[in-house]
């Protein structure tokens, strides 16, 4: 039971129900949270790849861009907690990309310019509920949001949308990524606000 | 980038607020008495949880200021449209009791053995977890070089600016003021750009470590100009905060 902060009230905002997971708050902005400079790649040296379990695959940008895409509409959840509600993404559906390998893998590890991983279950990139994105409100997405290309997984804590994504490492096994090394939640459901381990 | 850090529960404890100290006219800085505070790293954060009478509840993030074995401290920016930093630096009493839990994060920390030179990097508010590795850096004794190329508003706008005048050898403190300066002033005065940092940072030869904290616009800005100098990205860590925040 948390004690009451004398004299706090709050600054309750309208936010349409069932929208915002708790801890969280709207913004309008769109914040930039990495822990490293913004890599640069050339589109002509991006490819993109899946590997691991004896899967070998990869695609070069124009052969990723004539695959086909998705327009979606959706809410994204930052763990230092903002919420964008309606935001508009194109991309390419993970089912895509993982359709065109054989693998019985149970996780991935996305991997990314500058470092960057984080560990995902199978279950929750396929189903139509991820994406690697490369527009982001109509334009080709900016190089601080990740782009050329990010991943978008909507449903978990934003970190798991990995930016400058470069390809999926497939594994057996729930390895920690860059932020869950760090204490951060192993799943990361903003709605049973899964901020760091044990949460 | 393979970590070391332990994984443990996260559980909310309660301080006690002891001194209140007001850097800036917008900026405070809250001592706090945490009896069960196991203890941080120089660059990591802490969560605070805020509740109303009938339940309601708001959380924010804020770099922890003080270094490793001091009492935590933690300074807060007052914005203007925030709901957490009015609060803290406006409503909070000594003796008041503050929900938190930490620290968090274990990638833009500083340890001695990490060495440098240390190249140090603030936009406004983005001193506060640097000013946690400078004092380290006091405390430890450790002799790594170290230059702190500050951006603020105007001298009114300098957190910490006593202290900061006020380091010892092999520390160099570089201002530059944007927006207003006092008079006679001769350093710099305009946002931080590639020329800057050619002038100021550390050469790459050196094989620097570079810790950036602001605003977006300013840590893409000298992250960019460091790698374009020739910095190795993974010497460059970085801490963004949002566009306007919201604090």
């Amino acid at each position: 039971m948390s004690p009451v902060s004398r004299g706090f009230h709050g600054r309750r905002r309208e936010a349409p129900a069932g929208r915002v997971p708790p801890g969280q708050y709207v913004t309008e902005d769109f914040p930039v949270l990495s822990a490293g400079p913004t890599p640069h790649t050339a589109l002509a040296n991006w490819t993109f790849s899946i590997a691991g379990g004896g899967v070998s695959k990869s695609w070069t940008w124009d052969e990723f861009r004539a695959l086909p895409t998705d327009d979606v509409t959706v809410d994204i959840h930052c763990v230092t907690r903002w919420s964008k509600l309606d935001t508009h993404w194109q991309g390419v559906s993970l089912d895509t990309l993982l359709d065109q390998v054989e693998h019985d893998g149970e996780y991935v590890l996305p991997f990314c310019d500058g470092g960057y991983t984080t560990n995902l279950p199978i279950a929750d990139v396929t189903g139509g509920q991820a994406w690697v994105a490369f527009g982001y409100e109509g334009e080709p997405l900016d190089p601080e949001h990740g782009g050329p290309a990010r991943l978008l997984v909507p449903h978990l804590y934003f970190w798991k949308s990995a930016k400058w994504v470069r390809g999926l490492r497939l594994s057996e096994t729930d390895e920690p990524g860059f932020w869950e090394t760090y204490g951060y939640h192993m799943y990361g459901d903003p709605w049973r606000e899964q901020r760091y381990a044990g949460d | 980038m393979a970590g070391t850090a332990v994984r443990r529960r996260l559980t909310w404890q309660l301080g006690t607020v002891g001194s209140l100290t007001d850097e800036t006219a917008a900026v405070r800085t809250i001592a706090l008495d945490v009896p069960d505070w196991p203890g941080h790293r120089a660059g990591q954060h802490l969560d605070v949880r805020l509740t109303a009478e009938d339940g309601y509840r708001a959380e924010r993030s804020y770099s922890i200021a003080s270094a490793p074995g001091e009492p935590v401290e933690i300074t807060v920016e007052r914005l203007g449209d925030g709901e957490v930093s009015p609060y803290l630096t406006e409503e909070l009493r000594a003796g008041d009791q503050l929900e938190l839990r930490g620290p968090i994060g274990g990638y833009f920390v500083w340890d001695p053995a990490d060495g440098g030179p240390l190249m140090l990097l603030a936009g406004g508010s983005g001193i506060v977890p640097l000013r946690a590795i400078l004092r380290h850096r006091e405390r430890t004794g450790s002799a790594v070089p170290v230059r702190l190329l500050y951006s603020s508003r105007s001298w009114e706008d300098v957190i910490y600016r006593d202290e900061l005048d006020a380091l010892g050898d092999g520390v160099e403190v570089i201002h530059t003021l944007t927006r207003r300066q006092p008079p006679g002033w001769t350093g710099y005065a305009r946002r931080v750009d590639t020329h800057m940092l050619a002038e100021v940072a550390w050469p790459a030869g050196q094989a620097p470590l570079a810790y950036a904290c602001g605003p977006t616009s300013f840590v893409e800005a000298v992250a960019g100009g460091l790698v374009g100098l020739g910095y190795p990205p993974q010497r460059v860590k970085t801490e963004r905060f949002g566009a306007t925040g919201d604090r």
